[in-house]
Order: structure tokens, then C-alpha cells, then sequence
């Protein structure tokens, strides 16, 4: 057995003296910031990466140092990945999604000198910047388009899990639908979760074989799966589409399928909160919610791509109506 | 005298030196995966060691990460001891962060320390009484419990965010409200002269489970009659032994277990419940932990600690060396692979090992 | 015969064992066309050496040759292609596969396209099988042909692929005598044919019938090889247990006292419904042995079971000293006095990873002293089992030795002690030597008869007629779940028993049972 260690630790020696030469530290200075994910993880197609693609473009342009982030395996790894940026002397940590807003809170309590920010999640402490969307209206102006460009006037939506954040995206969505074509069906249906895309293409093919021929999806991970049941279908010669959200979807999922994809604007948030620490004009203590007026929220730049003029520009006299307040889009039923 | 000399005896013995080889394996495969994937292993094993041992804050943490592995770890250990494979101390632990969040939150106005208490022994029950049901269809109907506590794991799940949902729902959020002060089980002094690190009374208590496991099981009338049904249910019949009500007993023990991980996450670590999309997988650890620990109380205290060790300096691992979460899973899964395939670390260490052996004997 | 080159030739084989030397400088000839038999008690070191042979283990000194020209046989397919077949006591055969199909399993012949040509392979094993005189369906299924007949397709296995020397380890202990004197036709045969085989055993009936050489081993070394025709089953037996073997049992005339276990009208029925006990009738006395003689499936299974309490009865009633015992859970009925030596002991008579001492008290450590206050007291416990391993001599290592370990006839010794160490009024024996060795018997015969002497009622249960004609005081013969008849033994021989456990209703007075 001593020997086996021996070999053992001769081994782990060989590797070091390996790789000696490439260790690569890289210490550029300029603003730390430091992101924690959710249990989506960095790669969830969504606000996680769209964060985590915000920041690397704020590095690429210089404006801030060090960027790293922490994936939590569980939501009991969110307050430890918080510590060990503000430990590790981060300027700025972020907490991307409402599930980390409990642990922001203790641990911007906990650490009163550090600067914390979080998406999706109001978190009232003195050192915390929140930042909200009105998903209501960007999913109103989507709703215009589903409204206008629907055949069978029938539309699904497809949500990750029925709590406040997503039904914000099916209300608005529903009074846009009904702002332009009152006659149309509407059908909701909630999966169990945001990485569930098994559930999202079986819900999504229920509200297809139902008529439907336009589905809204606000659904993390499971909204793939909405993706790829319109695919499939699409390769079997029948025609539907998927409304993607938070990013412009038609650049993963292609134009055959993607109407137009409801934005949000995750990358402004990071850019401007993350500025303000670089500046030093930094305040906390503060909720913003990003709204059509702040372009936080909107439609894809690329949705001319199916959709007629004449519908984009009714797109745009909704906006104005939202934007000055004519038409008040609601946030609950 | 004899007890020092049963545990250095321990050390030497087989089971002890393969799990170490075990491990050394498990971390030279890690090694090789990292530099495959171009990442330093030295440097991240040094980061993922300092991280769990380099301050107060990680071993805290640490600790708290290896409660719940603990205690599921033993739930499937026990149910083993009596010859079942209680595959639900998943199911368990989520009915006993259930139980524990009734008390604390609809309870309001007990005593500080009582309510907590309370809240404990209720998630306790509830995990127990969980794992009694599969016990229970075992022993009257001969329903195997590898079927039923997969199933109870997700009616689990769903019965249990349904009550959160239902009845503790914090509004506008998907978890329940917080659990009043009175019912924390934080040991908040410990807690604040670690740098805030989530300590509390379940880490203690886990491992005063352990304890109670070997006694329970080696040293009491009742572990006898539970082993003896574990090793040979025929024979243990024969020898008048109730086997059914073993079998119900053995589980809600196992549950009890499980339940506690459940509460005391609840009460020390979370103060909240949350509603859960899937199974948050405590009990799918502690049936990994239970392997490493070879069934043995003392084994999964040991096998608990190291699979917190990793789990939790898993994260230095990816801030100072920025190994990708994938490859630290990887290095996990291949720890744990090499402990269950005990005949390869047999094979790789006979060499070495079957010398000293030969030479002993001669 | 000195010129002629053995088949097989063992040298000088040493293996050792962490702690114990199992086989000591071991030599053997195995001649050509000759049956070698090897004697000797249960861990004398027969197996290991068979395994050496076989190619499972290596040995640590000595060598073997074959046909005058040494060999290293380093695995079982070695052992194979120089012609070594082995024919274990637990059969190696796959239950749904026809006899065809586990005969070429692992050499299945081909047809083009990958197919197995079961045409052909079929024909040859019906040719072998027509050979040797086996009578065997090639097609049938396994799990539907008799014990016998499966130890013939293990047999089959080793000639298809072409064995010339065959080992057959314990033959003989799972066959009823009826097959016992087929299968020594057949290994007669073999010899003919010019196949030589070496025979493990215990059974000295066995070694004087069919064997040519007998070498006996003891504790590893080989004590002598005699020619079976210039011997006798005592001087055999004296040789492998190394003292003087009575074959007769001492015992003095039975003294029967009052009836302590009245067994009236007992029906049990299978799940299926069939009464596997129907209204069985007997009872046995204080001071006596009463022995159970019947083919296997006539119900004693059931008799046992219904007896300790492991299965209910349908009808009828089991008095114990007048009170009814019937259907009572078997912690109940041991604490009203009941003992048993149960059919199979790594089944219901141990628990094999626990230590002899834990075995000890299987049935009574819920008792004080050996539990206090719910904690067990292993004081008490080790004293116990130290007191009861010395007075019945079981062989082990320590109490702490896990009963896994033991031989087959020290562990039976283990459940012995403790069913005798709780003074029952009525001990069952079910099958008490079965697999044992000759010394091993004479003991635990010994201790039953003891019983009896002390007053006890004792049942015994045993399928070897020798054993029920000479320990029993009387005997009950069982059919079809119902007492046929009952005889003393001094007034019996076994072929009357033979025929009587045969269903016909002849030879002592008849007992005529209810219903």
C-alpha cells in the first residue's frame, strides 16, 4: 500500500512538473465583478447567459478587470458563491434571477461594505441594486403580432412554472392578443419547471394538435423543447410558429419557426449597474424596473424577417400608446 | 486497551485501505480529465482544499454541506442493515422539510428552542412515517421497496409543494414564508464567529445519529433483531423473530434519518421551504454516501465528510482554477465510481498489496 | 501395473491459507480406467486439492503431470483442453435452457450466418448420451427434469467437451438412492469406455461399492491409499477420522413415558390447495424417539413447519403437554418448550454473517441475562457461547468467527448446542446430518439419543433409512401427507420400510388417522 501511494503521489508530481509552466493568473486590474447563477446554470439560453455575455463584452471593451462566474448546483450553494466573491474582493456581485433574492439580502446584511446587484429579484438592503422588467409589455407587443398573424385564431403560451414572474409575461400577453383581435382563443399551459424540455415539447405539441398555430413560450430550458416540437414539425411539412423570449431566439432556432422573440434587455441592466460601479456613481438601495420607455423590454430587431410591415407598424403605435401612457398594460388577471 | 486496538486494526483492514486507493484513483482519473481539458489538477485540488479548510467561513460551510449527506447517507445505510434498499430518502427528506415547516410556521408563539424542537421531531416523524409506508406494503404485501419508494419520492414532491403551495405560500414568491426566530435551529453565536457560515444544530446532531446507528444496531436487543432479519429473514423467522414489524421498524428508523436532513435544512440552513421543480437529490447522495461508507455508520461519517469536502470545495475549484462545473462532477463521479467497483481497485493495488499479505502470513 | 504411466499424477502439492495448510505435501496416481475415490472428513482438504487439479487455485509447491508429462493448469479452460472435466455438487446449469443448450453453451457449434446449429448439436449429445446409457431427452428443459438427470447433463457437459478424467465432487448427496445406484451404473460404464475419474466423498457405502483406490486425507495430508478390496468400511473410517467409528449406535432400550406431543388430524394445504398434510395423526412420547420415514414430498417439510410454528395449519390441533400449539407464532411455541434442528441450516439454522456467539443466542437474546435494559449484555452472551462451543466440541477459530466460516459439521454442532442448551420437552431433528461426515453423525446421533435418555421427546426426520432404523425407538411412515403405518425397528428391515414409504400398505399395525 505505501508503495501504491508513493506511485501515486510520483504520479501527481509528474503532472505538476507538466503543467508548471502553464499556469496563467490574470490580474488586468480595473473593476472586479463576480456573477452567481442560478441552478440553470451559464448555458441556460437565457438570462443567465445573457448576463454572463454582457459582462465578457464589458471586459472586451475594457471597462472593467476581472470577470468570473459561479454556478450553484443547489439553491443552498447561492449564499456561499455570493461570499466567496465578496470574500475574494470583488467590486460588484451579482445574483441573476428571483431566486437568489433571499440570499442577496442576508448576505448584503451580512457584508455591509460590498456592492451586490440582482435581475429579476427586488431586494430591499441599502447596498443592493435590483433591477426589474416589465415583461407585461414587451409580451403585449408580442401579442399584437401573434394577434394579427394568427390563421386558425387560435394562440398557446407556455410558461416554466405558474409564479408571478411568468404569469407578468402570459397577462400582457393576453391583453395584447385581445388589444387586436378579440376573437381569438387563448390558451395557457405551465410545465413544472425551467429545465424540463421534455414538458415543454409536450406542451407545446398539445397546443399545436389543439389548432393553435402561434405559441408564446417564457420558459427557461423548457421553452427548447417548444422549439423543437415546432421543428419537427416544420420538417413534416406543417407550418407553426414559436415566439421566443428574453434573447432574439430566431439566431439559435432559425426564421422557419421563429415569429419574433419578446426581449429583455438583461445585458442592458448588467452594462448600466456595472458602469455606475466603474464610475463610482453607484447608489444602491434602489429598484429600477425596465420598462418599453427605458428599452428594456421590446421586440427583436430581426422580426421584419416574418412578419409583414403593416404589423410592425402597428407594433410601434402600441408602444407609443404604452410608452405614454395611453394603454396601461396589467401585470396580474 | 482493546477498543484502540479494534480501530487500528480497522485501519489496516481491507475495506479501509481500498477506499483510500479509492480515492487516490478517483483523484489521479479527476487529474487526467483535467489536464485533457487543459486545466492545472495541482492547482485545483490546492484550491478546492483551501476553500473547505482555508477559513473558518469554508469549514463551516463545509459542515453544512455534509449534515444532510449525513443523515441520508445513514437512512440508506440502516434500511441496508436490515436488508432493504431504501431507495426514498429522497421523498423522506422533502416530507421532513414539510413536517418541520408546518410547525414552525403555523405554529407561531411556542417558546424559542421548544419550537424548534417541536419542528424537528415532527420532520422527523414525517420523513419516518414516509419510509414506514414502503416498510409497511414490504412486510404485509410483499411490495418491493425499491418500487414503492421511487414512487412515494415523487408523490413526495408533489404532496409537499402542494402544502407550501397551499398553506405557507410567501405571496408573490415560490417558497413558503419564513420560519419564525423562535423555531431557527442556527446556532447563531458559532455561526457569526465563522463569518456567517450557515452552522447549525443539525451538524451535531447528524453526527450524534451516527453514533446512535452503531449503538443502536450492535449494542441493542432491537439492532439484533433488525441485523438478524437483514442477513437471513428466513433464519430470522425460524428464530422467532417478527420479521413484518422489523421491517416496518427498520424503515421508519431509515426515514427518521432522512426526515431530519429534511428539517433541519429547513430550520438551520434555508428558513424557508421551496417549492421545488424536481427532486433537490439529498437522497440520491446519501445512496452514494451509504456506498462509500460501505453500509458502516463510522464509514458514512467518513464518506459524508469527503463527499461535502468535494461538493463544497468543488466551487474553489471552478473560482481559482476555472475548472468547469462538468469536470468537477466528473472528478466526483469517478471518486465514487472507483469505490463501488471495488474489484478494479483490488486489481490495480494487488501488486503492492498481495506482497504484504504473502509476507504476513509466512 | 507399476510400468504403467497414470493418467494423472499429483506431486508433492502444498497449498497454503492465510493461518492453516490445506493440502501438505499431497501425491495421488490416477490410473487409467480406474476410480480413485478420496476420503476424507468435511475440511480435510479434498476440495482445495480437486480445485488445484481443476486449475481454480495454484499450488504453492509440488507440480502435476498428466500422462507422464508436467503441466501448469492456470484456469478451468486449461483443465478443459488436457481432458479434465469436473462434475461439481452444485450444478452450474442455466434452468430455462434445454439440455442441448446448456451442454454446448459457451462452444456452441455454428452454422454459416452465425446460427447455432442446434440440429447437429443435439445429435452428438443424444449419441453420447445413448453411449453411456444417460436417458436423456436432449430437448427437454432443465427446470423440468430430475435432480438426477440434471447431474447428468453435468456429466454430458464434461464429455461433449471431450474429458477423459472426470471429477465429481460429492455426487452423491443430492440424489435419493434410487439415483444414487444409477449414477454408480453410469460411472461404471465410464471406466469401461476407458475414462478414469477420481470420486470425492464421505460416504464409505459409496467407496466400498463402486471405488478401485482409496486414498484418505486428514487434515491436509494424505494418510494412505489403499485398494478397496483389501479394506473394510471400519478400517476406513478409522483411518479418516484418525479414532474408532462405532457404526452400530449404543443405546439402551427406549423407556417411554407419558405422551408429551399429541398431533391430531393436522391438514395443511398448499397455495394451490392441495393438502400437503392431510389429517395427520401420531404422537410422541417422553423418553423416545419417534422417526418420520417417508420419500421426500410426502409431506415431513410440512410436518416440520407446522410443528415450529412457521406455518398455520388448516385443521386439526398440535398439543404440547395438553396445550394446543397449532398455528402459534414460533417464538410462542419455543418458549413453550420446542426445539429444532432445522432441514437447512444456512437457511433457517444460522444467520451465516453473524459469529457463532450471536448464533448462540438467536432464539434467546431478548432474555436475561443476555439482554439488559435493551442493551445486550455480551458478557453474558460470550460466556454462553463459550461454555456451549467447548461442550459440544464446535470447531472454530473463536466464538467471533462469523458462522460462514465453519465447516458444515460444526456448524451443525452450533445449532445442536443451542437447541439442547434450551432444555426443550420435544426436540425436532429434521434432517440432523445431513452432508455430514462419519464422526460428525456418530455425535449428533449421539446427542439425540442422550435426549431421549434425559426424559426428552425426540422426533426425528431423515431421509436415510439407516439413520431412522438405527436411532429410532419407533417409526411412522409417511404418505402423501398421512401415516401409513407405524413399526418398531427391530421388527423391520428396509426393504419392508422401502416398500411402505412406497405407498403399499403392508407390515406392521395400521394407524388408522381421522377423516
Amino acid at each position: 500500500m505505501k508503495k501504491a501511494v508513493k506511485l501515486s503521489l510520483f504520479m501527481l508530481l509528474a503532472f505538476s512538473l507538466v503543467l508548471a509552466a502553464c499556469g496563467n493568473k490574470n490580474s488586468a486590474g480595473g473593476v472586479k465583478v463576480g456573477m452567481v447563477t442560478d441552478t440553470g446554470g451559464v448555458n441556460d439560453k437565457s438570462f443567465n447567459q445573457t448576463s454572463w455575455e454582457a459582462l465578457e463584452a464589458l471586459k472586451k471593451d475594457g471597462k472593467v478587470g476581472d470577470i468570473k462566474y459561479l454556478q450553484s448546483k443547489s439553491n443552498a450553494d447561492y449564499e456561499p458563491n455570493l461570499n466567496e466573491f465578496i470574500k475574494g474582493g470583488y467590486d460588484l456581485t451579482w445574483g441573476i434571477g428571483f431566486a437568489l433574492a433571499e440570499a442577496v439580502q442576508k448576505v448584503a446584511g451580512q457584508n455591509p461594505d460590498a456592492k451586490l446587484a440582482i435581475i429579476d429579484g427586488a431586494v430591499d438592503a441599502p447596498n443592493v441594486e435590483s433591477v426589474l422588467f416589465a415583461e407585461n409589455e414587451g409580451a403585449f407587443l408580442v401579442g399584437v403580432v401573434a394577434g394579427l398573424t394568427t390563421k386558425t385564431n387560435k394562440i398557446g403560451f407556455v410558461g416554466g412554472m405558474e409564479v408571478p414572474t411568468i404569469q407578468k409575461f402570459e397577462v400582457g400577453f393576453k391583453a395584447g392578443i385581445e388589444a387586436v383581435n378579440p376573437d381569438a382563443k387563448f390558451t395557457p399551459i405551465y410545465a413544472s419547471g425551467f429545465d424540463k424540455p421534455d414538458e415543454g415539447k409536450a406542451a407545446a405539441a398539445t397546443l399545436y394538435d389543439s389548432g393553435a398555430d402561434i405559441v408564446f413560450q417564457a420558459a427557461g430550458g423548457t421553452g427548447t423543447g417548444v422549439f423543437n416540437e415546432a421543428l419537427d414539425r416544420f420538417k413534416t411539412g406543417k407550418k407553426v410558429w414559436v415566439i421566443g423570449v428574453d434573447k432574439d431566439q430566431s439566431l439559435e432556432f432559425g426564421n422557419d419557426v421563429t415569429l419574433t422573440s419578446m426581449i429583455k434587455r438583461v445585458d442592458v441592466a448588467i452594462k448600466t449597474v456595472s458602469e455606475q460601479v466603474v464610475d463610482g456613481t453607484f447608489k444602491g438601495g434602489q429598484t429600477t424596473t425596465l420598462s418599453l420607455k427605458d428599452d428594456g423590454v421590446g421586440i427583436a430587431d430581426t422580426s421584419k424577417a416574418n412578419v409583414p410591415q403593416d404589423v410592425l407598424d402597428k407594433v410601434e403605435d402600441y408602444k407609443a400608446k404604452i410608452v405614454s401612457g395611453e394603454i396601461k398594460v396589467p401585470t396580474v388577471e | 486497551m482493546n477498543q484502540a486496538n479494534k480501530i487500528l486494526k480497522w485501519f489496516v483492514s481491507d475495506s479501509f485501505i481500498v477506499s483510500l486507493a479509492a480515492i487516490v484513483l478517483g483523484l489521479l482519473l479527476g487529474a487526467v480529465v483535467m489536464l485533457v481539458g487543459g486545466y492545472n489538477p495541482i492547482e485545483a485540488y490546492a484550491a478546492l482544499v483551501t476553500r473547505v479548510f482555508g477559513s473558518a467561513y469554508g469549514i463551516g460551510e463545509m459542515l453544512r454541506e455534509t449534515a444532510p449527506l449525513l443523515l441520508t447517507g445513514l437512512a440508506v445505510a440502516f434500511a441496508f442493515r436490515a436488508g432493504m434498499f431504501n431507495i426514498g430518502a429522497e421523498g423522506q427528506v422533502l416530507m421532513g422539510m414539510t413536517g418541520a415547516s408546518i410547525i414552525a410556521i403555523t405554529l407561531p408563539g411556542i417558546p424559542t428552542g421548544l419550537h424548534m424542537i417541536l419542528a424537528v421531531i415532527f420532520g422527523a416523524l414525517f420523513g419516518g412515517v414516509w419510509a414506514g409506508i414502503a416498510g409497511f406494503l414490504k412486510a404485509k404485501r410483499g411490495v418491493n421497496e425499491v418500487i414503492t419508494t421511487i414512487m412515494l419520492n415523487w408523490i413526495a414532491l408533489f404532496l409537499s409543494n402542494y402544502i407550501v403551495r397551499t398553506f405557507l405560500l410567501l405571496k408573490g414568491d415560490q417558497r413558503s414564508e419564513n420560519i419564525p426566530a423562535s423555531a431557527s435551529a442556527s446556532i447563531d453565536w458559532l455561526s457569526s464567529a465563522m463569518n456567517n457560515a450557515r452552522v447549525h444544530w443539525g451538524i451535531p446532531v447528524a453526527f450524534l445519529a451516527a453514533v446512535f446507528f452503531y449503538y443502536f444496531l450492535w449494542k441493542t436487543k432491537q439492532g439484533f433483531e433488525l441485523r438478524a432479519v437483514g442477513s437471513n429473514a428466513d433464519a430470522a423467522h425460524y428464530a422467532g423473530i417478527n420479521v413484518g414489524r422489523n421491517i416496518v421498524k427498520a424503515m421508519f428508523i431509515s426515514g427518521v434519518f432522512a426526515g431530519l436532513a429534511g428539517a433541519f435544512e429547513v430550520l438551520g440552513v434555508f428558513h424557508y421551504q421551496a417549492i421545488y421543480s424536481a427532486s433537490p437529490g439529498y437522497g440520491f447522495n446519501g445512496i452514494a454516501v451509504a456506498l462509500l461508507g460501505m453500509n458502516h455508520p463510522f464509514g458514512v461519517m467518513a464518506g459524508a465528510a469527503l463527499f461535502g469536502t468535494l461538493s463544497y470545495g468543488s466551487g474553489g475549484m471552478s473560482f481559482e482554477a476555472g475548472v468547469p462545473p462538468e469536470i468537477i462532477q466528473i472528478v466526483i463521479g469517478s471518486i465514487i465510481f472507483f469505490i463501488a467497483a471495488q474489484g478494479i481497485v483490488r486489481f490495480v493495488i494487488k501488486p503492492f498489496y498481495g506482497k504484504r499479505k504473502k509476507e504476513k502470513v509466512l | 501395473m507399476a510400468a504403467e504411466t497414470p493418467v494423472v499424477e499429483l506431486k508433492q502439492i502444498t497449498k497454503r491459507f492465510p493461518g492453516i495448510v490445506a493440502n501438505d505435501s499431497i501425491s495421488i496416481k490416477l490410473h487409467k480406467g480406474e476410480i480413485h475415490a478420496l476420503l476424507g472428513e468435511n475440511g480435510a482438504g479434498k476440495s482445495t486439492l480437486m480445485n488445484i487439479l481443476f486449475g481454480l487455485y495454484q499450488p504453492d509447491e509440488g507440480h502435476i503431470e498428466i500422462n507422464g508429462a508436467p503441466v501448469a493448469i492456470d484456469s478451468p479452460n486449461k483443465a478443459n483442453e488436457l481432458g479434465i472435466g469436473m462434475v461439481h455438487q452444485h450444478f452450474k446449469l442455466v434452468q430455462p435452457f434445454t439440455v442441448t443448450e446448456n451442454i454446448i453453451l459457451g462452444m456452441e457449434p455454428s452454422k454459416a450466418g452465425g446460427q447455432i446449429d442446434y440440429k447437429t448439436a443435439s445429435e452428438k449429445v443424444k449419441k453420447l448420451s445413448d453411449q453411456y446409457g444417460f436417458h436423456i431427452n436432449p430437448n427437454a428443459r432443465i427446470e423440468d427434469i430430475s435432480v438426477g438427470m440434471q447431474q447428468r447433463v453435468e456429466i454430458l457437459k464434461t464429455l461433449y467437451r471431450g474429458a477423459n478424467i472426470l471429477i465429481f465432487d460429492e455426487p452423491t448427496a443430492v440424489l435419493t438412492p434410487q439415483e444414487i445406484l444409477e449414477l454408480i451404473e453410469i460411472m461404471r460404464r465410464l471406466v469401461a469406455e476407458g475414462k478414469s475419474i477420481i470420486l470425492i466423498t464421505h460416504k464409505l457405502k459409496e467407496i466400498m461399492s463402486v471405488s478401485d483406490t482409496v486414498t484418505i486425507i486428514r487434515r491436509g495430508k494424505v494418510i494412505d491409499t489403499v485398494k478397496t478390496a483389501e479394506t473394510s468400511p471400519f478400517e476406513l473410517a478409522e483411518k479418516m477420522v484418525g479414532r474408532n467409528v462405532s457404526f452400530k449406535v449404543d443405546k439402551k432400550p427406549a423407556a417411554p413415558g407419558e405422551k408429551v406431543v399429541e398431533i391430531s388430524g393436522v391438514t395443511v394445504k398448499n397455495k394451490d390447495g392441495i393438502a400437503m398434510l392431510d389429517g395427520m395423526t401420531f404422537d410422541v412420547r417422553r423418553g423416545e424417539i419417534v422417526g418420520v420415514a417417508g420419500v421426500d414430498g410426502n409431506g415431513q417439510t410440512e410436518l416440520i413447519e407446522a410443528l415450529s410454528g412457521l406455518r398455520k395449519i388448516d385443521s386439526g390441533s398440535i398439543k404440547l403437554g395438553g396445550r394446543e400449539i397449532g398455528g402459534q407464532t414460533p417464538r410462542k411455541i419455543f418458549e413453550a418448550g420446542v426445539g429444532h434442528i432445522p432441514e437447512d441450516r444456512h437457511k433457517h439454522g444460522l444467520v451465516l454473517d453473524f459469529s457463532v456467539s450471536e448464533n448462540m443466542v438467536l432464539e434467546s437474546y431478548y432474555k436475561e441475562p443476555y439482554t439488559k435494559r435493551g442493551f445486550l449484555n455480551f458478557r453474558a452472551i460470550n460466556e454462553l457461547a463459550s461454555r456451549l462451543v467447548s461442550s459440544f466440541d464446535v470447531r472454530t477459530p473463536s466464538i467471533q468467527t462469523k458462522a460462514r466460516s465453519l465447516s458444515g459439521g460444526n456448524q451443525q454442532k452450533a445449532i445442536i448446542a443451542r437447541e439442547i442448551n434450551k432444555n426443550p420437552d420435544f426436540l425436532i431433528a429434521a434432517q440432523p446430518t445431513r452432508g455430514l461426515d462419519v464422526g460428525a453423525i456418530e455425535f449428533v446421533q449421539s446427542q439425540l439419543i442422550q435426549q431421549r435418555d434425559q426424559g426428552k421427546a425426540v422426533l426425528l426426520v431423515s431421509f436415510e433409512l439407516d439413520e431412522i432404523l438405527n436411532v429410532s425407538d419407533r417409526i411412522v411412515v409417511v404418505y402423501e401427507g398421512k401415516v401409513i403405518g407405524e413399526v418398531r425397528p427391530e421388527e423391520t428391515n428396509d426393504q419392508e420400510l422401502g416398500l411402505m414409504m412406497a405407498g403399499s400398505k403392508q407390515g406392521g399395525h395400521m394407524h388408522e388417522s381421522s377423516k
